[in-house]
């Protein structure tokens, strides 16, 4: 029974191509697969619009949208159709066609991020040997979209949204990749199912997942922080900071390609989410031994939920960085953090199992990162705020 | 073939396009192309490192220094005699180049299929064939690194 | 034509465009963009060479692409780091006009 509920869209798939010719059989397979990842992720897109602005509603005491439908769930419906109305303005001074390419590749570069995403069990578009190396080689893409939708709007706000855009996701790119070399050390592949597979196990009714260690705990918590980052989302999204330069890069974007801007932005944090789970938490399997009956995509889209909820929840109380902040912490702190992670995850390896292992890692960390931390913070004033006019 | 006709197309682009950050654009798709064509080749790992190198890091490099240095005078091409002998140089070459290649005897022999390299090897050959000539990239990128950044913070230090 | 042929050809194609390029054009950024195209096309040869040469297994061709990537992505800094430098003192970026060595 398991088992059948754990395989229901894989045998499904199956049936269904079956009943094709011989030759057609691949072709069909893969549209099926691409079409059913594209209706799944854009309708969490969808559910993920309406939670972000109702949780950040929450979190600002304050409602959220509550009008349309049962608790104002049909709000991204509203919301589609009026993006899809709206008239689509292109700028008099800007580059048409390069203006009009930015959004279009930078959905199809972050919808092809999903190919080699493990959803579950046989369940990959493509398991690819070097998965891992795709994801980020696509991801790469997606930061020249950027540029070309902030140079060819001719604004001086794009320009400066697209540039701060490329610097960050340039920096946080090398701590972000750091992060993910010391899983794929560990896991000996750069194949994201093999990964998946090399975390299955249970010592008890504990997982092994890599989050579940020293150098694994570090690396994950880094792989976060970079990866928020890398998605543009406070506290990180000076590219976009409204205050400062308007919309960022996509300031002279309307209508369906600002949706598609929006639509990119946020397929691209669960993919990276995605690809989180995939090297540090263990892929579609169960977080207790006993919980294996539970089907492997539930699995995975449950911790892409509470991913997403993190992300929200972040982004609702951490305050915008500002750029020199935000590119010190990335050099000074995130790389050598990173570095260290990696000769942890060396020496982790060759260590022998029991307590000493444990003991040596976590202090090759926490040793650093408390004495970084220190480091940095040395000559900032920190003590509570007196506000003048405020009381 | 259709990927070759990419390629070479947005290498022409990108060699004559008035705009600087269109010819960029163009030099990523012809880039992107030849990512493809090793893929093609079975080449997996060179075609998702060459995207992630040269789309990744060389053409947003070269974006950020056409936007430093943005150019006043405006980059008109003159017919100029070297315009001319430059031409010219280049279609001899690609004339006696692909003669050579039509006519050399290495272009007729073996052309049996062979399994693609997988991850496992390359890395094994990285790791231990390869172990001192990658010391040494790693070693010439870090010095690439530092120069580049004292050469582009030169100016900035005399002025402050 | 083999498959073989058709790889050198694209490679040599790519490396004469990239050759007119760097000849022709007179902005320091399009000639560096014309020295990667050609490491590119040199590149290309290197593994159309380790495919369908007498012994893949060797992977020799593809090593030196890895490190030939590598040196590029140096290369490309430096030159890049150059090139802003000599913006910074002249101005331009135009390789005529930067004559102030000639005798």
């Amino acid at each position: 029974m398991g088992n059948a509920a754990d395989q229901v869209f894989v045998i499904l798939e199956r049936w269904l191509v079956g009943h094709a010719p011989a030759e057609l059989q691949p072709i069909l397979s893969s549209l099926l697969s691409v079409i059913a990842l594209l209706v799944v992720f854009a309708s969490l897109f969808a559910i993920t619009t309406i939670l972000e602005r109702k949780g950040l509603g929450r979190i600002q005491n304050r409602y959220g949208p509550n009008r349309v439908g049962p608790f104002g769930f049909l709000q991204p419906l509203a919301d589609g159709i009026k993006s899809l109305t709206k008239e689509d303005i292109v700028p008099h001074a800007a580059d048409k066609v390069v203006h009009f390419l930015a959004p279009v590749v930078l959905v199809v570069a972050a919808f092809s991020l999903y190919a080699v995403l493990p959803v579950g069990r046989n369940m990959v578009l493509a398991n690819l040997d070097a998965g891992v190396l795709f994801f980020f080689a696509v991801g790469s893409v997606m930061e020249l979209t950027i540029f070309m939708a902030g140079w060819s709007s001719q604004n001086k706000y794009s320009l400066l949204g697209a540039m701060r855009a490329i610097a960050q996701m340039i920096s946080y790119e090398v701590p972000l990749i750091l992060a993910s070399v010391t899983v794929i050390m560990a896991a000996g592949s750069l194949s994201t199912v093999t990964i998946v597979e090399k975390q299955a196990g249970y010592s008890g009714i504990l997982p092994h997942w890599f989050v579940f260690t020293p150098w694994g705990f570090a690396g994950f918590v880094l792989f976060m922080i970079a990866a928020t980052a890398e998605s543009n989302r406070s506290p990180f999204d000076l590219p976009e900071g409204e205050s400062e330069i308007i919309a960022g890069y996509y300031t002279e974007y309307s209508g369906f390609k600002f949706a598609l801007f929006f639509l990119g932005e946020y397929l691209g944090m669960f993919a990276i989410s995605g690809l989180g789970i995939t090297l540090f938490l263990g892929g579609w399997t169960a977080p207790l031994s006993f919980l294996t009956w539970v089907p492997s995509y539930l699995w995975f889209f449950a911790k892409l939920l509470a991913m997403i909820v993190i992300f929200i929840w972040v982004r609702g109380t951490l305050p915008r960085l500002r750029m020199d902040q935000l590119m010190n912490f990335a050099w000074r702190f995130m790389l050598p953090m990173a570095l260290l992670d990696l000769v942890t995850a060396g020496i982790w390896h060759f260590l022998a199992h029991g307590i000493a292992r444990w003991i040596l890692c976590s202090l090759l960390v926490v040793v650093p990162y408390v004495l970084l931390g220190r480091g940095l913070t040395q000559g900032w004033k920190l003590e509570k705020r007196v506000y003048r006019f405020a009381e | 073939m259709i990927v070759a006709i990419l390629t070479v197309a947005g290498a022409v682009a990108a060699m004559s396009l008035r705009n600087l950050v269109h010819s960029v654009l163009a030099l990523t798709l012809a880039f992107a192309g030849l990512a493809a064509v090793y893929l093609q080749l079975g080449a997996q790992f060179i075609g998702f490192a060459q995207v992630l190198v040269y789309v990744g890091a060389v053409a947003i490099l070269i974006v950020f220094a056409i936007l430093l240095t943005r150019d006043t005078s405006a980059t008109i091409t003159v017919i100029s005699g070297s315009w001319i002998s430059g031409g010219i140089v280049a279609l001899a070459i690609f004339g006696i180049l692909a003669w050579t290649v039509d006519h050399s005897a290495a272009s007729q022999g073996s052309t049996s299929l062979h399994p693609a390299a997988s991850m496992q090897q390359i890395g094994n050959a990285l790791m231990l064939q390869f172990a001192l000539p990658l010391e040494i990239i790693g070693v010439l990128l870090t010095v690439a690194l530092i120069g580049a950044v004292t050469l582009a913070m030169q100016e900035n230090k005399e002025t402050k | 034509m083999t498959p073989l042929t058709s790889c050198l050809l694209l490679s040599a194609a790519l490396f004469a465009i990239g050759l007119a390029g760097a000849l022709m054009r007179r902005n320091a950024i399009l000639v560096l963009i014309g020295i990667e195209l050609m490491l590119n096309a040199a590149n290309l040869n290197f593994i159309a060479f380790w495919r369908y040469g007498p012994n893949p297994e060797a992977l020799t061709g593809m090593m030196f692409v890895i490190f030939s990537i590598g040196v590029a992505a140096a290369e490309a800094a430096v030159g890049l780091a150059l090139i802003i430098s000599l913006y910074r003192h002249t101005k331009t970026t135009n390789l005529d006009e930067v004559d102030s060595m000639r005798g």
